[in-house]
């Protein structure tokens, strides 16, 4: 089954623009119109308070992607102990679609370790910030894009709340963006689950229909309120995502931005999206300028944002 | 008449045959159990069912309700207030080796009443019941403590002869 289209997706933006023109009740209603996304979307629950921070997953993921070798060997407990500047931990990146990071939370005596990948938005921020069509939303739920349609401007990784689609710097004439893809190709869309989810030996991931898991998920709440914060990240933020979190302690204190509003993105990039009509009249323009925001972009990247600064460094050496 | 005599006859093999099987399940206990179901990444795990036995000593704590004795957890208390539930025993006959396949899902979407929809998978079940006790006993929790990697499974966790040439830049900064 095709993924919302493009053009549908601009359509539906469009007039849903046109509505905020005419009134914000009326934007208010197409919004929580289109949250439940697809009726059948696939998704999958994370239940912090049962991984064990084995990696198993970063893991299968690297193999079922044919990503390259990693610094370490997986099963190297070390790179919990990475910070970079400001304290920031291992982020995902071109070269790792998930990574697994330790926390410790006041209100637990254990560490809690959190997987991070893509969360496969209901309204992907990345989708509508795209310009050239490189991304779609699959029926099963899936967030995939199209590397050969990318050209690699980095709206996309802007204009994620979740800071996850990464840049990949190994061609530097056909640099494309790299994120996890839910396993769409050589999983999702035969109906298996991801390699991740596949391999966790503590069942922290629950693969299912996004609308079963999120009952699922409040019963564990119910059953278990001692062990769970009564709340379920991604049934609302931003819209909604398919990947939903249960923790044992506070979301923001294991890495999750807690500062999250419950409207799509698409309300942000709105107003981008408006002008896309007249880029195709501009586009050289338009392209040039992308092209010198992207570059000094990465300059400032270069001194600022301490990941893509490693990643360079990795690079020289 | 004839039916008067034989209601009472089929409740009594009913009642004998339920009454038996944990029973005999709970009298004749395998001492080894080969678990198999990592081959592809880890050698099978021979289980000592025996020592464990001999250790735990009481069967409910981790075939629950189905071995002939009350489970322990008051929850599953609420309705499984007797032991004599269930006649499967092995852990696969209730904890799906392959939880997330269509078919599986299938089943239990169509069931959404079933109070045991959440119910974990095999391994899934295995790992967290293992893995909790041994947290809370002092026993063995690292993966190789109970798994010997095969070559495919140094492969997908670059280790072994797999692991990648030291460098300095994973040290971060
Ligand atoms: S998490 Fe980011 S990359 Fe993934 S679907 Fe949402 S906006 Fe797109
Ligand atoms: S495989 Fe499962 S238990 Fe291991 S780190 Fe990943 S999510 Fe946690």
């Amino acid at each position: 089954m095709s993924g919302i289209s493009r053009r549908k997706f601009l359509t539906c933006t469009l007039v849903g623009a046109g509505a905020t023109a005419l009134s914000l009740k009326t934007t208010d209603a197409f919004a929580s119109a289109k949250l439940e996304g697809y009726p059948d979307s696939m998704g999958v629950l994370v239940d912090l308070g049962r991984c064990v921070g084995c990696r198993s997953c970063e893991a299968a993921c690297n193999r079922e992607q044919h990503l390259p070798a990693p610094a370490q060997s997986f099963d190297d407990p070390s790179v919990f102990d990475q910070t970079f500047h400001n304290g920031q931990k291992r982020r995902t990146d071109e070269q790792a679609y998930t990574v697994v990071n330790r926390y410790e939370p006041t209100a637990t005596d254990q560490p809690v370790y959190r997987k991070s990948q893509c969360n496969h938005c209901n309204e992907p921020a990345c989708l509508t910030s795209c310009f050239v069509n490189a991304y779609t939303k699959t029926s099963e739920g899936a967030v995939i894009y199209n590397p050969n349609i990318c050209v690699g401007c980095r709206n996309c990784m802007i204009a994620c709340p979740f800071n996850m689609p990464a840049y990949s710097y190994s061609s530097a004439t056909n640099p494309v963006i790299k994120k996890c893809i839910f396993c769409y190709d050589t999983r999702l869309k035969n109906g298996l689950p991801p390699a991740c989810v596949e391999i966790c030996p503590q069942q922290v991931m629950t693969f299912g229909h996004r609308k079963e898991l999120i009952e699922i998920a409040h019963e564990r709440i119910k059953a278990r309120p001692d062990r769970y914060i009564d709340h379920l990240y991604g049934e609302n933020e931003v819209g909604g995502t398919s990947w939903m979190y249960l923790a044992p302690a506070p979301f923001e204190e294991v890495g999750f931005d807690t500062t999250m509003n419950n409207e799509p993105i698409i309300s942000n990039v709105k107003d981008f999206l408006g002008t896309v009509p007249m880029v195709l009249a501009i586009w050289p323009a338009l392209f040039t300028g992308f092209h010198l925001l992207a570059t000094r972009k990465h300059d400032i990247e270069q001194h600022g944002d301490d990941h893509s600064a490693h990643k360079e460094e990795e690079k020289k050496s | 008449m004839k039916i008067k005599i034989i209601i009472p006859v089929i409740i009594a093999t009913f009642v004998f045959v339920a009454g038996l099987s944990p029973l005999m399940a709970a009298t004749t206990p395998p001492a080894q159990v080969r678990i198999d179901q990592l081959s592809k990444d880890f050698e099978p795990v021979e289980f000592d069912h025996a020592s464990h036995v001999d250790m735990v000593g009481d069967c409910g704590e981790c075939h629950h309700h189905t071995t002939g004795t009350a489970s322990n957890d008051p929850d599953c208390m609420r309705c499984h207030n007797s032991g004599a539930t269930g006649e499967r025993v092995a852990c696969r006959d209730c904890h799906a080796p392959d939880p997330f396949s269509a078919d599986h899902l299938k089943t239990t979407s169509e069931d959404r009443k079933r109070y045991h929809r959440d119910l974990l998978g095999l391994k899934g079940a295995y790992h967290r019941s293992c893995t909790g006790c041994h947290e809370a006993s002092g026993g063995p929790t690292g993966c190789l403590d109970c798994h010997l990697r095969t070559e495919a499974g140094d492969a997908l966790f670059r280790a072994g002869k797999y692991t990648p040439a030291p460098t300095d830049k994973a040290a971060g900064h």
